[in-house]
C-alpha cells in the first residue's frame, strides 16, 4: 500500500479516501442507530430468525442454480463463436442492469400463473406463486450474471493453450474439461458463487414483485427489513445489521479464496506450466 | 471482485470488454432511477422558481402526502395553485410510515398529511407538527378480483376458501391491521398467500391475476379501473381509516402550509376527494 501510494499522485488517493468514506460512512451510522441493549432480543424474534433461515436456505439454493447453469453458460461464451454471440451475452447479463422490480415483473409474465408458461407449469401441477420457489428463482435470476461473468473473464484470461496441449496428448473433451479448464479457473469460480451468494442474500426487488411476502415462506430478510421499518425501526436497524455482516463475511471470505488459488496471470502461469511438464 | 478477474483479459480480448464498460453507466443509472422512484415527488407542479413576492412567505410548499392520496393531491395542488397565483405546491408521494420517517429525520416538509392517526401521531410526539392534526378524509376496505373474478368470489368468507389465493397487507402497516378487524368482525379467518407491505403490492398481485382475490381500499379499486374488480365487504364499513393532515413546524411558508390545509379540508376539497372515492370524516 505505502508503496503504491507513494508512485500515485496524491489527489488521486484524496479522492479515493473520500469515495471509501462514501460507502463505509453509511455503514457507520446505522451501526450508530443500533438500539445495542435490545439487539439479542430483536434479532432473535421469532419472524427474524425465520426470515434470516429462510434467507440463508433460498440462497444457498439459487447459488447451487447458478453454477449448475452458469458454469456451462460461461464455457460456451468463452471457448466458442457463434453468431450472435455478442447479443446473447449482453442479454445474459441484462439482469445486471435490470432494476430489480423489472426483472420481478418479468418473472411474473413468465412463470406467473397467467405468465407464458403459466399455463404449461399449471397443467404439469407445478405452483410457483407465492412459493419458496419463486423467491429461488427471484434470486437465481439476478445473481447469475455475477458467476457467469467472473467465470468468463477467468476463462478467456487463461486462455486455451493448456486445454490444446492436453487435448493433443490424447485427453477427451471430458477430461480436459475436469482436468485442465475447470481446475484452472476454480478460484474465479469460487468466488464467482460467493458473489452470486451475497447478491442472492440482498434480493429484494423481483422477489417482493413475483414471490409475496409470507412469514416462513417468502418473507426473507430483506422483505422483513422492509416491514419492521413501518412499525419497528429498532428492529428493521438490527436486522440491517446482521445483513452487513453476513454480507461482510461473504466478500471478505471471498476475497481470501484469490490469493490462494490465485485465478490472475501469475498464479494461472505457474499451476498449468507443471501440470503439462508432468504431462510431458 | 468483478474487475479483478476482468481486467486482466482488457488487452487481451478488447472487443467485449469495452462492451462490458459501457454497460457500466446503465448499471449504475438502473440503481439511480431505482432510488429516485422510492421518493418519487409528484407531477403537481415542476420547481419553477416562485416568484411571487406578493405572499408574505414566498408562497412554495412541499406536501407529503400518503400514496393512496396521489391522484387527489395532484389535482387539489392543481386547483390551490389556481387560487392562489405565484404558489408553488411540490407534492411528495410515498407510504405513510417512510413519509414520518423522512420528516423525523429532518426531510423539508410543510404539510403532512396521512393514511393513518398512528403515524401522524409519531410525527405529533416529537413535536414536529404546528397545530393540531385534522381529519379531512375516511378510507374502507373494499374486496378487489382480477377482472373476469375467476375464482367466483362474492363475499369475504369466499375468500377464506381452500385453495383461494387471497392476499392481504401485512398486519404493520395500516391497510393490513384494517384487513385483520374486518376479517374479525366478518367472523372469518383468512390464510393469505402472502402478506404484502403495500397496498399497491397487494394490488398489483390481483391486476396481474396471481391472487384470485385481496383486501385493498375502496380508492384503490376505483383508482385501478379496469385492471380490477371491487366487491363491497359489508363488515369493512365499520373499520374505517382516518386521514389527518397538519401543517409542519420546520415550514418556511407557514401562512402557505395552513391555507394549503384549510383549502383540503374545504368543501372544495371534500369533492375532489370524494371524487376518488374517500369518504367524509
Amino acid at each position: 500500500m505505502e508503496l503504491t501510494a507513494a508512485r500515485l499522485p496524491r489527489w488521486i488517493v484524496a479522492i479515493a479516501v473520500l469515495g471509501g468514506l462514501f460507502v463505509v460512512l453509511p455503514l457507520v451510522a446505522m451501526a450508530l442507530r443500533v438500539d445495542w441493549p435490545q439487539f439479542i432480543p430483536l434479532v432473535t424474534s421469532e419472524s427474524a430468525r425465520s426470515a434470516l433461515l429462510l434467507s440463508l436456505r433460498t440462497s444457498l439454493t439459487a447459488t447451487a442454480l447458478c453454477v449448475l447453469f452458469g458454469v456451462p453458460m460461461a464455457l460456451v461464451l468463452a471457448r466458442t463463436a457463434f453468431r450472435g454471440q455478442r447479443v446473447l451475452r449482453s442479454l445474459v447479463l441484462l439482469p445486471l442492469v435490470l432494476p430489480p422490480v423489472v426483472g420481478g415483473i418479468a418473472l411474473l409474465y413468465t412463470f406467473g400463473r397467467r405468465g407464458l408458461l403459466g399455463g404449461t407449469l399449471e397443467a404439469l401441477g407445478i405452483e410457483i406463486a407465492f412459493s419458496t420457489t419463486a423467491v429461488v428463482l427471484s434470486q437465481a435470476f439476478v445473481a447469475l450474471p455475477f458467476l457467469v461473468l467472473s467465470l468468463e473473464g477467468a476463462l478467456r484470461t487463461v486462455g486455451t493453450r493448456y486445454e490444446a496441449v492436453g487435448a493433443t496428448l490424447g485427453a477427451s473433451r471430458w477430461t480436459v474439461l475436469r482436468r485442465i479448464t475447470v481446475p484452472l479457473v476454480l478460484p474465479a469460480l469460487i468466488s464467482g458463487a460467493v458473489l452470486s451468494f451475497a447478491r442472492a442474500l440482498g434480493e429484494f426487488g423481483a422477489t417482493l414483485t413475483f414471490a409475496g411476502s409470507l412469514q416462513g415462506t417468502t418473507r426473507t430478510l430483506p422483505l422483513e427489513i422492509y416491514l419492521q421499518r413501518e412499525t419497528d425501526p429498532d428492529a428493521a436497524v438490527a436486522l440491517s445489521l446482521i445483513l452487513v455482516v453476513v454480507a461482510i463475511a461473504v466478500v471478505g471470505g471471498a476475497h481470501r479464496v484469490r490469493p490462494i488459488g490465485g485465478s490472475g496471470p501469475p498464479g494461472t502461469v505457474a499451476r498449468p506450466v507443471r501440470s503439462t511438464k508432468d504431462a510431458r | 471482485m468483478i474487475r479483478e478477474s476482468v481486467c486482466p483479459a482488457m488487452w487481451r480480448r478488447p472487443m467485449w470488454r469495452r462492451r462490458a464498460v459501457v454497460l457500466v453507466p446503465f448499471a449504475l443509472m438502473g440503481v439511480l432511477t431505482a432510488c429516485g422512484s422510492a421518493d418519487q415527488t409528484g407531477p403537481a407542479s415542476l420547481s419553477a422558481p416562485a416568484s411571487s413576492g406578493t405572499d408574505t412567505d414566498g408562497g412554495s410548499i412541499t406536501v407529503f402526502a400518503a400514496a393512496s392520496l396521489e391522484e387527489s393531491f395532484t389535482e387539489l395542488a392543481d386547483r390551490f395553485e389556481e387560487t392562489r397565483p405565484g404558489t408553488v405546491v411540490t407534492l411528495n408521494v410515498a407510504g405513510s410510515s417512510d413519509l414520518a420517517t423522512q420528516i423525523s429525520e429532518g426531510a423539508p416538509a410543510d404539510v403532512f398529511a396521512s393514511a393513518d392517526e398512528a403515524t401522524m401521531e409519531r410525527i405529533a410526539a416529537t413535536d414536529l407538527l404546528d397545530g393540531e392534526p385534522v381529519t379531512f378524509a375516511t378510507n374502507t376496505l373494499q374486496l378487489a378480483v382480477p377482472p373476469d373474478n375467476p375464482a367466483d368470489i362474492t363475499s369475504l368468507a369466499d375468500a377464506a376458501r381452500p385453495g383461494i389465493r387471497t392476499v392481504v397487507c401485512a398486519a404493520q402497516v395500516p391497510c393490513g391491521a384494517a384487513a385483520e378487524r374486518v376479517a374479525e368482525a366478518a367472523g372469518v379467518e383468512l390464510s393469505p398467500v402472502s402478506e404484502e407491505s403495500s397496498v399497491t403490492d397487494v394490488l398489483g398481485k390481483i391486476s396481474s391475476g396471481e391472487a384470485d382475490a385481496g383486501l385493498v381500499y375502496v380508492t384503490d379499486v376505483r383508482a385501478a379501473g379496469d385492471a380490477v374488480e371491487g366487491i363491497a365487504v359489508p363488515e369493512a364499513a365499520d373499520v374505517v381509516n382516518t386521514y389527518p393532515i397538519a401543517a409542519l413546524t420546520d415550514s418556511e411558508a407557514a401562512e402557505t402550509a395552513h391555507a394549503f390545509v384549510d383549502f383540503v379540508t374545504s368543501a372544495d376539497g371534500r369533492t375532489v376527494l370524494e371524487a376518488a372515492g374517500f369518504g367524509a370524516p
